[in-house]
């Protein structure tokens, strides 16, 4: 089977939101991590790995050429090759853009049995990328894993999928996307011999002049690497959808979350009395 | 000269301080009051291969350099000096020797299981009489020619992972030598396993400090292990002891730096909160002037046993001691200097510094340890000025 985990490097939000005097977020001043869901979607994936060896996991990931330390990162706890998407006109996407781009490169990647997203990144709660990069490949799509059991032989997941108070059971056929939730496993810690392994990984950009010669090598290789992608690897990417011109959504302003007062909670009312209630008290308040 | 971290090494650092604080931290307080060995926290190291980290990749460990290994031993004492030392005695004394003295058939036979885990090492030197006085030694090993096994007799004491370690490196006298026209005792080291009988544990001791590490002593009554589990040449037992300690020194002096910096960071996060007179006491200049050179003192530790660690990375496993005068610099002033800055660190603190439930008091007691084991501070003054006065 071969694996695609989907990464993101992200600010750590753990050691508090820090914004710029324009409201955007400051990236700069806050520890970039690997997206939590998205470490738990490649946990989910080396675990596979390890129950069915042959199996290959490979990454990517669309960013900075410093998002190299999370592929870095996912190697040394055990993914094989990995895949940097980055140019400046691939900048300021949005979901669509940024689900186009990631599809179009994994199609450039060739065949897979299961692509692993993380159910949404903790610098912009969407959880829109993944099940939008099933929809762009046609590919069926499992939102919200919290178990995920294989069958290599039927080519089949099985997926609980949690749903408010309860879960889903759900079967789908490879190729299939899932995004996984962070309560889905403990991920791994990285080894020593892994990270000298990933910071030995061969590296090759597709602007060098060796590198068709030396992708090459990469893939055939049983060890790591790390194949670097600009705008021009993408060619089913269209250019209406991708970078900041691709991007429908507008982003008007964001903050820090708000925090909200206990409020007031009236009791033991029947709908009219409550609703006559609460009515008095916006009133009151000048609300309506 | 460049005095960062490559890539490598700082990804490793940042691997094991996620560990230190997520695995080792939250045990720190109970091993100590308990008296009980971390097993579970061993298996864990083990598991993430951190008990083969120099161990070359051919032999199952993770093929890493010496300095992973110390940036491992720093980030876990930082938050438990147990933890450390168990690590220490298994890769430093235990795994550095077979690597170094052993065949080829002692490395297969022992060194995949020691890095995998599967096995825990140690080390059995120190005797009632004799600690660096090598010629003190009383444990025998005869030779049984009828049935090619050595015989041991005799007893060892203070042996860290005692009774928990399955494979330990001992040291026995194996007849007399005449050197310089004087009669002296033959050493030589051996391989035993757990299990082998005739070999027993004796006292298990309650220490002021390390807790939770096992320390026992080690009895050897007509126990009978295979001719070829001598380590290296018969007679060279008090060089592979010494050449063991040098390397296992790096292992002490990186306890002990991790132990200070452990109880400064602690320290320093305790002074910016601890309010008296109106303000935290870390506004005070009598407490900037002691985190000043606390943290100055700490950092020069730091710098000892890098330089130590690379010294031994320069010539990997080796039967030559090349690095022992930086492995006792590094210890001499790695452990001094935990001990003066862990107890400055309780002073700091006042009176919640000697509550068991704040970690410097734990810290302090941890660090005396390591101006005692492995040699003294006095026998590191030895190979220090003894390497400066020789020829």
């Amino acid at each position: 089977m071969r694996i695609i985990v989907c990464i993101k490097q992200v600010p750590d939000t753990a050691g508090g939101v820090k914004f710029k005097p324009d409201g955007t977020l400051d990236r700069a001043a806050m520890l970039a991590i690997m997206n939590p869901d998205d470490k738990a979607g490649l946990e989910a994936a080396l675990r596979i790995k390890d129950a069915y060896p042959g199996t290959t996991v490979d990454v990517i990931t669309m960013g900075l050429p410093k998002a190299d330390a999370v592929l870095r990162e996912a190697m040394a706890m055990g993914a094989d090759k990995s895949y940097l998407v980055t140019d400046r006109p691939l900048g300021g996407a949005d979901t669509w853009a940024t689900s186009s781009t990631i599809a179009a490169a994994i199609r450039e990647m060739g065949d897979y049995d299961i692509i692993f997203t993380g159910r949404q990144a903790i610098d912009g709660d969407t959880a829109q990328v993944g099940p939008q990069i099933a929809e762009h490949l046609g590919i069926p799509v499992i939102s919200y894993a919290q178990d995920v059991k294989v069958d290599p032989e039927k080519k089949t997941v099985t997926v609980q999928r949690q749903f408010d108070d309860r879960y889903h059971v759900l079967e789908a056929k490879m190729p299939v996307l899932i995004t996984a939730l962070s309560e889905l496993n403990e991920p791994r810690y990285m080894t020593p011999m892994g990270i000298w392994d990933a910071i030995d990984a061969p590296v090759t950009d597709s602007n060098d002049a060796d590198y068709a010669e030396k992708y090459k090598e990469i893939l055939a290789s049983d060890g790591k690497g790390v194949i670097i992608w600009h705008r021009k690897d993408i060619p089913t990417l269209k250019d209406e959808d991708m970078g900041l011109k691709g991007s429908p959504t507008k982003i008007a302003k964001a903050s820090d979350k708000v925090r909200k007062g206990a409020g007031t909670i009236y009791k033991d009312l029947d709908p009219d009395q409550g609703a006559a209630t609460i009515c008095q008290a916006l009133v009151e308040k000048h609300y309506i | 000269m460049d005095f960062t971290l490559d890539k490598k090494h700082e990804m490793a650092r940042s691997l094991f301080r996620d560990f230190a604080q997520n695995e080792v931290k939250p045990l720190a307080q109970e091993i100590d009051e308990e008296e009980r060995f971390p097993r579970e926290t061993i298996e864990k190291m083990a598991k993430n291969g951190f008990l083969g980290i120099t161990v070359p990749r051919e032999y199952g460990g993770q093929g890493c350099d010496e300095l992973t290994y110390v940036l491992c031993m720093e980030e876990i004492a930082k938050v438990c000096g147990t933890t450390a030392v168990a690590l220490s005695a298994h890769t430093s004394l235990c795994i550095d020797p077979i690597m170094s003295f052993g065949t080829e058939e002692q490395k297969q036979k022992y060194i995949p299981k020691l890095a995998s885990g599967e096995y825990l090492g140690a080390f059995g030197l120190t005797e009632p009489g004799a600690g660096t006085d090598a010629q003190g030694q009383q444990t025998k090993a005869v030779l049984d020619e009828n049935t090619h096994e050595w015989v041991l007799n005799g007893s060892k004491c203070f042996i860290t992972n005692g009774s928990e370690a399955d494979v330990y490196i001992i040291i026995a006298v194996t007849g007399t030598i005449e050197k310089r026209g004087r009669k002296m005792k033959e050493i030589s080291a051996f391989i035993v396993e757990k299990g082998t009988p005739g070999f027993t544990f004796g006292t298990k001791e309650h220490k002021m400090g390390i807790r939770g590490s096992a320390t026992y002593e080690l009895i050897f009554q007509d126990c009978r292990i295979p001719e070829g589990n001598l380590l290296g040449q018969k007679g060279k037992g008090f060089n592979i002891a010494m050449h063991t300690l040098d390397g296992g020194r790096i292992g002490i002096a990186t306890q002990a730096l991790g132990l200070a910096e452990g109880a400064l960071d602690l320290t320093v996060a305790y002074t910016k909160e601890r309010k008296q007179f109106g303000r935290s006491i870390s506004q005070f200049q009598n407490t900037q002037f002691k985190l000043a050179d606390m943290k100055a003192r700490t950092d020069a530790a730091q710098l000892l046993v890098y330089k130590a660690a690379m010294a031994k990375d320069a010539v990997g496993f080796t039967t030559q001691s090349t690095y022992s005068v930086e492995a006792a610099e590094a210890k001499l002033f790695a452990a001094e200097t935990a001990s003066a800055v862990t107890s400055e660190c309780v002073q700091l603190h006042g009176g919640y510094g000697y509550i068991r439930e704040y970690d410097v008091e734990r810290m302090m007691r941890d660090a005396k340890i390591t101006e005692i084991y492995e040699g003294t501070s006095e026998v590191m003054r030895m190979v220090i000025s003894g390497s400066m006065l020789r020829g």
